[in-house]
């Protein structure tokens, strides 16, 4: 069982990262001088709502941000040693797939519907590893296996439509594991499925995970798949990582005005909750960020300060810090 | 308010606003082109019965496929049964005159998953929630747009928003928008199909709380279709949890959060998201996925897929008993 304590050695460096898009509203600032690290076997959460900048943190990291309208303004992510944003797009392709890999969130669309699940899963493989012909189809087979795909030897040569969603969440789940990569990002992977296959999912990927020693890092909205999964926690609003820690620290103590109201708006399973704590407003139009704190409009807690300045990170405990400058 | 022309005496005979009598939908499952023939059944509900008390919410859930949207499309007659009844204060609804049919429909209303594609974006705001009103009732323009005034700002929206278009407005807003459509014909009952699913989660908790409110101050009830447990057990009063076209278990919302009879129910329950790090689950974890309703395993439709399946259970159907007051359960465990 990887759990809090795991200190394996650091993976991923990402410091100070910045993507900006040009549009014809202005820049939009997606990410915003986000850092983190990331160490083997351990499972980082990136929570936030729909345009806070999760998915273009993913998208930085895998080097797959459209360019133009799409910049990697500054920062590095070092990744095993060796910074990724230095890279030709001939190495980082090389790179994509064999140290850094990722499951998309919609397995009915990220899947080629023309080609077998066989050859989508080897070619992979094929680009990747160096190994005879013949083996391939071996490997094939026994990666479907670590998915858990019944019967795979028929399986393989299924077409994506002749499988259910789950099956299907799973076969791209064996492509992203198949050339056993350092890092697995797992963008939203169980949104679309059902309760029952959802559980059997993260079930398998935290099987994986204990069997190849991976650093998952979990984009999501849905702290429950946080409280389940994680070992770390970043959650984003607008840009920015507001608010860092481990996940007992980030559930027992939310010290960020944003992570608080988040946890309070969430029904909960185990107990009757009277009335919702409701978030008012919506998230800012990131084109047009305030010169501050992204999150005042919306804070029951707003000083002054907050809308003159964007607040300092602030060290809560030695693993856990927060953007508030209700910490100062 | 503006009166209600359709809203004549309310019949107090029942005690329950509706009632569904061992209703099934079957869909016939044809083969060929020109000739075609009924090779089988997709028995996609098959045998429910539920009551929907005045004012109070019941809530669906289960996995997809389970028959869930069907039995929704079934309460809103956009769905004919193959058999069974639904009554309505105590009307048989498909057994009653013109007129009826017609109040039934004006007084059972829908708001659906997405708001994106629920909403006709080259309509207007005033347009969009008036609509209904202008085909039912007959009455002044002024009266209906006073009316629409009053909707926009009960579901916490401000009149001038009555001039823009859909796309003007963000998920949650839009939401609201459904939800002020849905109720502007004063109708006793909302069917809400997913109805915070699709929007952001800071979002969720505005739109659950605004429609709790609206419940008490309308004194609708609502039929909720979900599969997000937790949302459940916040909006609901009562729960039925459906497996492949059938009711497997039923009680009031504590009952079944706190004792879950039915090894499904307590599947799901256990497949569920805690809401902290240390809750400690059951792990029943469910192998396979729900069989296809083409062909429903025999006996009990669970048996396939239960952890605590015993001979009989692969052939004899289990009986709906009932467990404790109110909580009913089809398993052979009780």
């Amino acid at each position: 069982m990887v759990s809090n304590g795991h200190t394996g050695d650091i993976v991923l460096e990402v410091e100070d990262l910045r993507t900006y898009f040009s549009t014809r509203w202005g820049t939009v600032k997606a990410v915003d001088g986000v850092s983190f690290d990331l160490r083997r076997g351990e499972t980082l959460g990136i929570v936030g709502e729909s345009g806070c900048g999760k998915s273009v943190t993913m998208l930085s990291l895998m080097r797959l941000i459209p360019m133009p309208p799409g910049e990697i303004v500054s920062g590095s992510i070092v990744l095993q040693g060796q910074d990724i944003l230095q890279l030709t797009e001939n190495e980082m392709s090389k790179v994509r797939g064999s140290q850094i890999a990722l499951i998309i969130q919609d397995p009915m669309t990220s899947l080629n519907p023309v080609f077998t699940i066989g050859s989508q899963v080897n070619e992979a493989i094929q680009i990747h590893q160096d190994i005879p012909r013949r083996s391939i189809l071996q490997q094939t087979l026994e990666v479907l296996r670590k998915v858990n795909i019944p019967a795979a030897e028929t399986r393989v040569k299924d077409y994506p439509h002749q499988l259910s969603g789950g099956m299907r969440q799973r076969v791209v789940g064996a492509i992203g594991i198949s050339c056993e990569p350092a890092v697995l990002i797992a963008d939203e992977p169980t949104t679309s499925l059902d309760v029952t296959i959802q559980a059997q999912y993260l079930k398998l990927l935290k099987d994986l995970q204990q069997q190849q020693n991976l650093a998952l890092i979990f984009i999501t909205h849905d702290f429950g798949v946080v409280a389940k999964m994680c070992d770390r926690v970043a959650v984003m609003y607008a840009g920015r990582i507001v608010e860092m820690g481990n996940v007992r620290e980030i559930f027992n103590s939310p010290s960020h005005p944003y992570t608080e109201a988040l946890l309070a708006s969430v029904p909960k399973l185990e107990e009757d909750v009277d009335r919702l704590f409701a978030i008012e407003g919506q998230p800012p139009a990131l084109h047009d960020l305030p010169q501050g704190c992204a999150f005042a409009d919306r804070c029951p807690h707003v000083m002054d300060r907050c809308r003159e300045e964007y607040p300092a990170q602030f060290q809560v405990s030695a693993t856990h810090n927060a953007a508030c400058w209700r910490l100062a | 308010m503006t009166a209600n022309p359709q809203r004549g005496e309310a019949s107090a005979r029942a005690s329950a606003l509706l009632e569904v009598r061992d209703l099934k939908k079957h869909f016939p499952v044809t083969k060929g082109l020109i000739f075609s023939r009924t090779t089988g059944y997709l028995k996609a509900v098959d045998g429910i019965s539920f009551q929907i008390e005045r004012g109070k919410t019941l809530g669906i859930v289960g996995e997809s496929g389970c028959g869930k949207s069907t039995t929704a499309k079934l309460l809103l007659m956009l769905e004919e049964p193959t058999e069974g009844q639904i009554l309505f204060e105590g009307e048989d609804i498909h057994h009653t005159d013109a007129s009826h049919r017609r109040s039934y429909r004006s007084s059972v209303q829908a708001v659906f998953q997405d708001p994106w594609s629920s909403l006709n974006p080259r309509m207007r705001v005033r347009d969009l929630i008036g609509e209904p009103m202008v085909i039912n009732w007959d009455v002044p323009k002024r009266e209906i747009e006073e009316r629409v005034e009053k909707l926009l700002n009960d579901v916490g929206l401000s009149s001038y928003h009555a001039n823009l278009f859909p796309h003007e407005f963000s998920g949650g807003q839009r939401q609201r928008l459904a939800i002020a459509r849905g109720l502007s014909l004063n109708p006793k009952m909302i069917v809400l199909d997913e109805p915070v699913s699709a929007l952001d989660v800071s979002i969720r908790a505005q739109i659950m709380n605004l429609l709790k409110d609206l419940q008490k101050e309308y004194e609708v009830s609502y039929l909720l279709i979900a599969h997000h447990l937790a949302t459940v057990r916040y909006m609901c009063d009562w729960v039925a949890v459906m497996y492949l076209g059938q009711i497997v278990e039923y009680a009031e919302v504590k009952e079944l959060y706190n004792t879950p009879l039915h090894p499904y129910t307590k599947a799901l329950m256990s497949a569920a998201l805690p809401s902290h790090p240390d809750i400690e689950q059951d792990e029943i974890i469910l192998t396979g996925e729900v069989p296809s309703p083409l062909n429903p395993p025999s006996g009990c439709r669970f048996h396939t897929r239960c952890p605590f399946a015993m001979d009989r259970c692969a052939v004899e159907i289990p009986e709906t008993k009932e467990v404790a007051p109110g909580h009913t359960t089809s398993c052979h465990l009780y």
